[in-house]
């Protein structure tokens, strides 16, 4: 099955763990079921109810579909400035 | 002159202004942000600020973008530091310069309630104790109900 990767960074990579996850892509995938699937994972349960999450270096909304090449990250509450 | 970059190494806000300086202007803002030493009461000693690099820059450059759009800017340039910064080190710096004052303002103000809002850059504080935290503006704004 393909995958996609899905970058995470600041308090999201230490409450999974890892700066980086794979997960299952089938056709259709929405960026609203990448977010369930990224549920199920170890540490996940303390996400936020509704995550930001950038598709290709933009922010994207549940409905987006997903492509294998799509470059997806699990965007934290910003801190800048 | 435009540009928007995550940069490593020391901010110098002095530079910043030259680049946006031209005899066509009669007004340069500058905003300079620092580490602050008191957090929330608590004594800060450092803060590790991190990106999303590719992202941050193109975040960056959009709200440049909507800037020049707003207010006719087109002299505009902003750094934003990442690693490890001291008390009173400069984490960002923007600088804008325009025929008059008020476009001038008015973009520097824009540039960086625009970065607090939406451009994927974090910052964990390293505090006296010898603890540290991601910090989570929206948590904040929800305890103090601003």
């Amino acid at each position: 099955m393909p995958t996609v990767t899905v970058q995470l960074f600041a308090s999201y990579a230490d409450m999974l763990g890892a700066p980086t996850v794979e997960l299952p892509l089938t056709p259709g995938t929405t960026v609203q079921d990448l977010l369930q699937r990224l549920r199920s994972l170890p540490g996940a349960s303390a996400l936020p109810p509704a995550p930001r999450i950038a598709v290709n270096r933009t922010f994207a909304t549940g409905e987006q579909l997903i492509a294998p090449s799509d470059e997806i990250a699990l965007i934290p509450p910003v801190a800048g400035g | 002159m435009r540009r928007a970059s995550i940069v490593d190494g020391a901010i110098d806000p002095a530079s910043l202004i030259e680049e946006v300086s031209s005899p066509q202007y009669g007004g340069i803002s500058l905003f300079v942000g620092t580490v602050r030493e008191v957090n929330e009461g608590r004594s800060v000693s450092a803060i590790e600020y991190s990106a999303y690099k590719s992202m941050a820059s193109a975040e960056l450059e959009r709200i440049l973008d909507e800037a020049e759009e707003r207010f006719g800017i087109s002299a505009l340039v902003v750094e934003h530091r990442v690693g490890l910064l001291a008390l009173g080190e400069v984490s960002v710096a923007i600088a804008a310069a325009h025929p008059h004052r008020a476009p001038a303002l008015d973009s520097t103000r824009y540039v960086i309630e625009e970065i607090k809002k939406r451009v994927p850059i974090w910052k964990k504080e390293h505090y006296s104790d010898g603890t540290r935290e991601w910090i989570d503006p929206t948590r904040a704004a929800q305890v103090s109900g601003t």
